[in-house]
């Protein structure tokens, strides 16, 4: 594994963990104290930082630095969460997103905007965090990457720390602290090293140690992976309790630890223990030991039946450290993960698999399908009995192979949340461009759907929320004059109904100002001016192209481009939006999606001999037309009349140029269909052969678009079949031609 | 495609030569993919003439080329005795109906002669070089310059 490798691991982590801390302070700003909140809050950060620092991504550090400070004093109750904090925070969440990215892929920083952020930070960390506490976790063990598990260098060698701190800290100054370390089998499991965690220790006073060996068994029955030894510490320093025990954050949770105060009292004197010798000379292996190289000698010559008397305890120890981090050093990065997610709660277990792994299986189980149907058929046609022995194989095949199909489909599925939470960050930043006070609540984030689906999703969504935020909800002071909470609130859910996912946006804003939308469709030549439209049909002309109701063009919510590239994109994935209003109290936008793009429900028919597939979605309902409602329109256009309106007959055949004359409509079928810009369409076939489910395939892969065609398919027989472009056809029959654009056929 | 590189010399070549009426063409085989029978295509809307439509190739949409109509011969009317060449062209796998292959040839850079002056443009387009084997002439078609890829990334 390469370090590019490593990194963009790295950066997949970072995506998990910046998740992980937003959703922890939106749970924050929705008024959860629990403790354990802030820590994961502060460990997403901790570990952004950590491996930042590894790959020396400096301004990356630098910024979850001053972060990290500040949610210190959040974790240790110097400062209140409160709104204002949170708002800061959140902000920071977004900027260390940014800055993420920056170091990605390049993306771009608000330079002036991070430095603020940095002010703001370190304005409410506010002095009453000294410096040095900040810097105390920073000596934690970086994630990973560099942990030296060189065995060879672990001599046992007795020395004491005196060298270490004599600079740093007066040695008859300071409070002297009992410190009972004892690690649990977790603690190493997850890529700690109580080495590094007694060096850092080391490094905030003057300090002696005794290493307890009573629970350590023979050689015979030691368990590499156990956790046998604990450490007797005995700590003079200037430093307070809540430092020492910073000391442990990462390994709290993995390790028994005691902190009291001793009396003070001189150094080394009442040492309730004999000394073990203890040696930390490997740990100078590491590159980021700063501490003074051991002077062993003087403690020797101090202490040499000590020595003498442990040796064999000691070599003991060193084997068992030695398997130890052999262990450790096969699960280095996987350990480093874990061990940054200490407390998180146990997920289920999860594989990273690369995106074109699973499309090819989604690739190979559609080609099973169409196999297995082809099969079938076949079989079908030889065995005019139906009974034989086959025949329940097959549909046995059959059910396994649908089986498969549903199961490599839920490999695909994700969890909408990610998208969700993008959102949060831009109601937070067009709530504040435009002055309101906005919350965003989001229910049924787990909710699952194909992750292309998930992909193309985020476009559309980001447009309602900005007209949402930007339109949708009233100032404050409106708010406040109509006598509601001068917070609006945005509701954004997702749920499962009926083999599609349903996506809610609810404002609880001004709702649609009928008036203005009736005046500005006049007005742009919409509707009719003296048209009588129903409620519903006025709230939907807000979806027609090229209405805008923002009075002034604004950044936020674009130049006329407005909700009907909304709609257009949700159509485009074989969606339906619509929306519902009532006056002062907000509007709903519904919008229901495929769970998955890569299949399609379509009605197969049959046009001028070809076969064709027509997405189900597009269908409103299916009709034979009569002769007496046939009318024939002008010089070559035909009207069908159904309950009393006249519909536009549209022929497939003729439109794709199957055929140069119209069919008779009464020998076929007419689709009626709903498509963009509204307005029903009949669309004629000769047959319906049936509905089913077809695996789309690309046609342009290896050929170019065709107009009027959406893709192709793969029949039961083996055969390509052609999946209809509703709207092209239906744009192409109001005389915009189907226009082709050829590459293939390009004569040079 | 690699007759791009042309100053890559000296070594051998080996080219895929086939039948369309009474003329033999060839083509690199590095870029064929596989030889398979004629199936009934699927026809393609507002497609141009050459293109006949597309085939289930193991789930793979391809495109059908009667490459006589695409070279300015008459069009092909194709029987279970066509063939169709499949040939990676650039980034796309494109399916050549032709009425037989003939041979599979070695040559080195000598046995090449350069495409005599015509008039037509047509052939000029294609045509890459001459071989002369065994008193026939067969035509070295550069597959690339057939179905340029350009305009249809915009599309």
């Amino acid at each position: 594994m390469d370090m590019n490798e490593i990194k963009e691991i790295f950066f997949q982590e970072c995506e998990e963990q910046l998740a992980e801390l937003e959703s922890g302070l939106l749970k924050l700003n929705d008024g959860d104290r629990d403790p354990e909140t802030v820590n994961a809050v502060f460990r997403a950060v901790h570990s952004i930082k950590g491996g930042a620092g590894a790959f020396g991504l400096d301004d990356l550090v630098a910024f979850a630095h001053v972060f990290e400070t500040t949610l210190d004093c959040v974790r240790s109750n110097k400062l209140e969460p409160n709104q204002d904090v949170l708002k800061v925070m959140l902000k920071s969440a977004d900027v260390l997103a940014d800055l993420t990215n920056a170091a990605r892929d390049g993306g771009y920083v608000d330079e002036s905007r991070s430095r603020a952020l940095v002010k703001e930070l370190e304005a409410l960390a506010n002095g009453e965090v000294p410096v040095a506490s900040a810097e105390a976790p920073k000596a934690q063990p970086k994630p990973a990457v560099a942990a030296p598990t060189d065995d060879s260098g672990f001599q046992p060698i007795p020395f004491n720390f005196d060298g270490f701190d004599e600079d740093e800290t007066p040695a008859d100054a300071g409070q002297v602290y009992e410190i009972s370390f004892k690690p649990r089998r977790d603690l190493y499991s997850k890529g700690n090293e109580a080495a590094l965690l007694l060096r850092d220790l080391s490094r905030i006073g003057e300090m002696s140690i005794n290493c307890d060996l009573e629970s350590l068994p023979d050689l015979d029955k030691l368990d590499p992976e156990e956790s046998y030894v604990s450490w007797m510490i005995s700590l003079r320093t200037t430093r307070s309790e809540d430092e020492i025990r910073a000391v442990f954050e990462f390994a709290e949770w993995d390790c028994d630890l005691e902190v009291r105060a001793a009396e003070a009292s001189p150094s080394g004197e009442e040492l309730p223990m004999v000394p073990v010798p203890f040696d930390l000379s490997i740990l100078n292996d590491d590159a980021s030991a700063e501490a003074p190289a051991p002077s062993p000698t003087r403690d020797a010559a101090e202490t040499p039946a000590a020595a003498a008397e442990t040796a064999t305890e000691a070599s003991k120890m060193a084997a068992a450290a030695a398997r130890v981090e052999r262990k450790e050093s096969a699960a280095a990065t996987a350990a480093a993960a874990a061990a940054s997610n200490t407390a998180a709660a146990a997920a289920g277990q999860t594989i990273r698999v690369d995106l074109d792994r699973v499309d090819r299986l989604i690739n190979l189980v559609g080609e099973l399908v169409i196999n297995q149907a082809m099969l079938s058929q076949s079989v079908i046609e030889n065995d005019t009995t139906g009974t034989s022995s086959i025949n329940m194989g097959l549909e046995e095949l059959q059910q396994l192979t649908r089986e498969i199909q549903d199961s490599v489909m839920a490999i695909r599925a994700q969890p909408v949340k990610p998208v969700f939470q993008r959102m949060s960050r831009i109601v937070r930043e067009v709530a504040d461009m435009v002055g309101k006070s906005i919350r965003l609540v989001t229910e049924g984030e787990n909710t699952e759907v194909d992750k292309t689906v998930i992909d193309k999703l985020a476009e559309p969504l980001t447009h309602m929320i900005r007209n949402a935020v930007d339109h949708g909800i009233e100032t404050p002071e409106k708010r406040e004059a109509a006598g509601k909470d001068p917070e609006g609130t945005i509701k954004l859910t997702a749920k499962h109904r009926s083999g599609r996912i349903v996506i809610e946006l609810v404002d609880d804003g001004a709702g649609i100002n009928r008036e203005r939308v009736r005046q500005k469709a006049i007005d742009n030549d919409l509707i009719a001016a003296d048209a009588n439209l129903t409620d519903e049909e006025i709230d939907n002309l807000i979806f027609a192209p090229g209405f805008s109701t923002a009075d002034k063009i604004s950044d936020i919510s674009g130049r006329g481009v407005g909700m009907d590239v909304v709609k257009r994109s949700i159509q485009a994935l074989g969606g339906r939006i619509s929306i519902s209003s009532r006056p002062g109290q907000g509007s709903t936008f519904t919008m229901s999606l495929p769970l998955t793009l890569a299949v399609l429900d379509g009605m197969v028919v049959t046009v001028a001999g070809q076969t064709l597939v027509v997405p189900l979605t597009a269908i409103v309902e299916t009709l034979q037309p009569e002769a007496a409602a046939v009318h024939s329109f002008g010089a070559n256009q035909r009207l069908i009349s159904i309950r009393n309106s006249f519909c536009p007959l549209v022929d497939v055949g003729r439109i794709l140029n199957f055929r140069s004359t119209q069919a008779n409509p009464v020998e076929g079928v007419a689709l009626l269909v709903e498509s963009e810009g509204g307005g029903q369409r009949a669309l004629m076939v000769d047959a319906i052969q049936g509905q089913r489910q077809v695996v789309i395939k690309s046609l342009e892969a290896n050929y170019t678009h065709v107009p009027g065609i959406a893709a192709a398919t793969i029949l039961g027989d083996g055969r390509v079949a052609l999946i209809l472009d509703v709207d092209a056809v239906v744009a192409a029959s109001r005389g915009q031609s189907l226009k082709p654009e050829m590459s293939l056929a390009a004569t040079g | 495609m690699s007759y791009a590189v042309k100053s890559v010399s000296q070594g051998d070549r080996e080219l895929i030569a086939f039948r369309i009426g009474d003329q033999e063409f060839c083509v690199n085989i590095m870029s064929v993919r596989e030889i398979r029978g004629w199936t009934p295509a699927t026809p393609l809307p507002h497609a141009p003439a050459y293109v006949l439509g597309v085939i289930n190739l193991r789930g793979a949409v391809l495109p059908i080329i009667d490459l006589s109509a695409r070279l300015g011969m008459k069009a092909s009317e194709p029987t279970a005795r066509h063939v169709i060449i499949v040939a990676q062209v650039k980034s796309r796998v494109v399916g050549l109906l032709v009425e037989a292959v003939s041979d599979i040839l070695t040559i080195t850079d000598d046995n090449i002669q350069p495409v005599p002056e015509v008039s037509s443009d047509l052939e000029k387009q294609y045509a890459w070089g001459i071989l002369a084997i065994d008193k026939r002439m067969i035509c070295m078609i550069e597959l690339g310059s057939l179905f340029p890829e350009t305009e249809s990334e915009a599309a």
